[in-house]
């Protein structure tokens, strides 16, 4: 039997009842949401359980969200069951004050970097990593560039009208 | 460490250890590294102990400058990924954005996109492969094949003006139609590669020097592969039939006839072989994709974008005399077109590797994140498993048979 969306979302809240939550398919892909606390026991489950066999980690990183107080930051994570060719994606909401989620580097060797870049464009702070420190930019900086406070172009200049550039 | 070395030619400081291993810098400026990043070698006599890569050399901030973007100005960002097969960044980000819009493109486009795609795979397998054989003393076969590419890159050039980053096709299409030459040379090159690549196998497959620095050279297993996010042919040689092409196709490839070449070993010699076989592959795609195109008869042959007002620029001849047409082609140009809100994470196969694009849009003018899922990003971060306790001369060959491109590393 082939592996579907439903199957995968009846089998998760089976397991984790009410935790997991906001299932939506958007262009064919699950998605949903989980406890940042249990964002390992999320992974492992998926990847240990017999008909789901979500083993392959295809991307991890963040979006910054500055509207949602408490929850600014998405940690999010893209899996694919090679077998019956099936991906899924879920996010772990965080606190910007206190961005630490579990590191995931001890399931996958490929979270290394994964988690590496989005610490140094985000500033998740990822617990349990071998070696988080910054891998694209250079070590010295002291902000997280991709975060939204960070505009890309100088908040001085006056003779450009932002609301013409899709960005106010 | 049995008795202190008491007369020293390097006079270290007081109190220091005597350090037992040397550390050596590949990179970030070393004609090994093909590119620009960093190996930390730590070596014991030529043996490698430890390794650390140090990568961001040329990080251009494409995710951040994305955000302030209009969708068809992100184009020429992706041409800077992986820039030996730039077509296929572009051509993956125009997809991208065409299931986000929820666009249909036509037959005969999806076709000229698989002849484009396919040919930049080849170009970029091809420098792959013979640099392979640069670094492992083997010069001939680089000059030989480099004609081949550049013919490819006449192609490009026929077909939109450029050479390496080429900034191909609009999202809903292609920029302009194939011309009369574009064909031509497609034609020719269909006709002279197969005994290139025959010739230039010849030169390595069987060739004794060539087998015995390759074999056994960075091998890794397919569990491995799959932990460490392997994709493209890097994880084919480890044994994974995985390809996106196959898996989830994308612009029609599923009208196409081909296999996936697979390895067992995961190292060197294998990542050759299954280069070197995806190019016969590819050439059996373009051969198919070249009849179909060559099918469509009347109108049809003149199909080269589908219908879409709102991102694909009007003909010139109507902006100068159409007012409706006028407009659009200045709202185009200026980013004012609201993308439709949404999320997608939409996956191609790229010459190295499964390239991903996420993609959120909340429904401004430009998309709210953007991520690219680099595959040599990914992989790369094995490579100290894979030279430790190997020789250093294999740690450059390793390094370039995993086709690492720099600029997809960084992005």
């Amino acid at each position: 039997m082939a592996l579907t969306n439903d199957i995968i979302q009846q089998q998760l809240q089976a397991k984790f009842g009410d935790q997991v939550s906001n299932f939506a398919e958007s262009y064919g892909m699950l998605s949903f949401e989980v406890p940042k606390e249990l964002n390992l026991k999320v992974l492992q489950f998926l990847y240990d359980d017999a008909e789901l066999q979500f083993r392959f980690l295809t991307d991890l990183q963040a979006v910054h969200y500055p509207n949602q107080v408490g929850r600014e930051l998405a940690v999010v994570y893209h899996l694919h069951n090679m077998v019956d060719n099936v991906r899924l994606r879920f996010k772990v909401f965080t606190d910007i004050q206190k961005p630490d989620v579990y590191s995931a580097t001890a399931l996958y060797a490929s979270a290394n970097w994964m988690e590496r870049e989005t610490y140094d464009f985000f500033g998740v702070n990822f617990v349990g990593h071998p070696n988080l420190k910054r891998i694209l930019n250079v070590e010295e900086m002291d902000y997280f560039p991709l975060r939204k406070e960070y505009p890309l172009e100088d908040q001085s200049r006056i003779d450009k009208d932002d609301e013409m550039f899709g960005r106010g | 460490m049995s008795e202190t070395i008491t007369h020293t030619h390097i006079k270290l400081p007081e109190g220091s250890i005597e350090k037992q291993t040397t550390t050596l810098n590949l990179g970030p400026t070393h004609p090994a590294t093909h590119g620009v990043f960093q190996n930390i070698l730590e070596l014991d006599g030529e043996r490698i102990v430890a390794a650390e890569q140090t990568i961001g050399y040329i990080h251009r901030a494409f995710e951040k400058l994305a955000e302030r973007r209009p969708l068809y100005q992100i184009t020429p960002l992706t041409d800077r990924l992986n820039y030996c097969s730039s077509p296929i960044n572009n051509m993956g980000w125009h997809l991208t954005c065409e299931k986000l819009l929820g666009l249909k493109t036509p037959k005969r486009v999806d076709y000229l996109r698989v002849i484009i795609m396919e040919l930049s795979r080849i170009s970029d397998h091809l420098i792959c492969n013979s640099i392979v054989g640069v670094d492992s003393g083997a010069y001939t076969g680089f000059l030989y094949v480099m004609q081949y590419r550049e013919l490819i890159y006449e192609i490009y050039e026929e077909i939109c003006g450029s050479r390496l980053t080429t900034n191909i096709g609009r999202i809903g299409g292609l920029e302009r139609n194939f011309t009369a030459a574009a064909f031509e040379k497609i034609e020719k090159f269909l006709k002279e590669y197969p005994a290139v690549l025959k010739e230039f196998e010849n030169l390595f497959m069987r060739n004794r020097i060539f087998m015995e620095r390759t074999i056994g050279a960075g091998p890794i297993t397919a569990e491995r592969a799959l932990n460490y996010g392997f994709t493209g042919p890097n994880l084919r040689a480890a044994g994974v039939d995985y390809d996106v092409r196959v898996h989830s196709p994308y612009s029609s490839y599923e009208d196409f006839d081909f296999n996936i070449p697979v390895g067992t070993t995961g190292d060197c010699y294998d990542r050759f072989l299954v280069r070197n076989q995806e190019m016969w592959q590819s050439l059996r795609i373009l051969e198919q994709a070249y009849k179909k195109v060559q099918e469509f008869k009347g109108a049809e042959a003149e199909v080269f974008h589908a219908d879409v007002p709102e991102y694909y620029l009007p003909e010139k001849k109507d902006v100068y005399t159409k007012m409706e047409a006028l407009i659009w082609h200045f709202k185009i140009i200026m980013g004012e077109i609201d993308i439709p809100k949404g999320e997608l994470y939409f996956p191609i196969e790229g010459a190295n590797g499964e390239l991903g694009f996420y993609l959120i849009s909340d429904g401004g003018r430009t998309p709210y994140r953007l991520h690219f899922r680099r595959p040599c990003f990914v992989y790369y971060q094995a490579y100290e498993e894979l030279v430790k306790g190997g020789m250093l001369a294999d740690a450059v060959i390793v390094m370039s048979s995993l086709n690492l491109i720099a600029g997809e590393m960084d992005a």
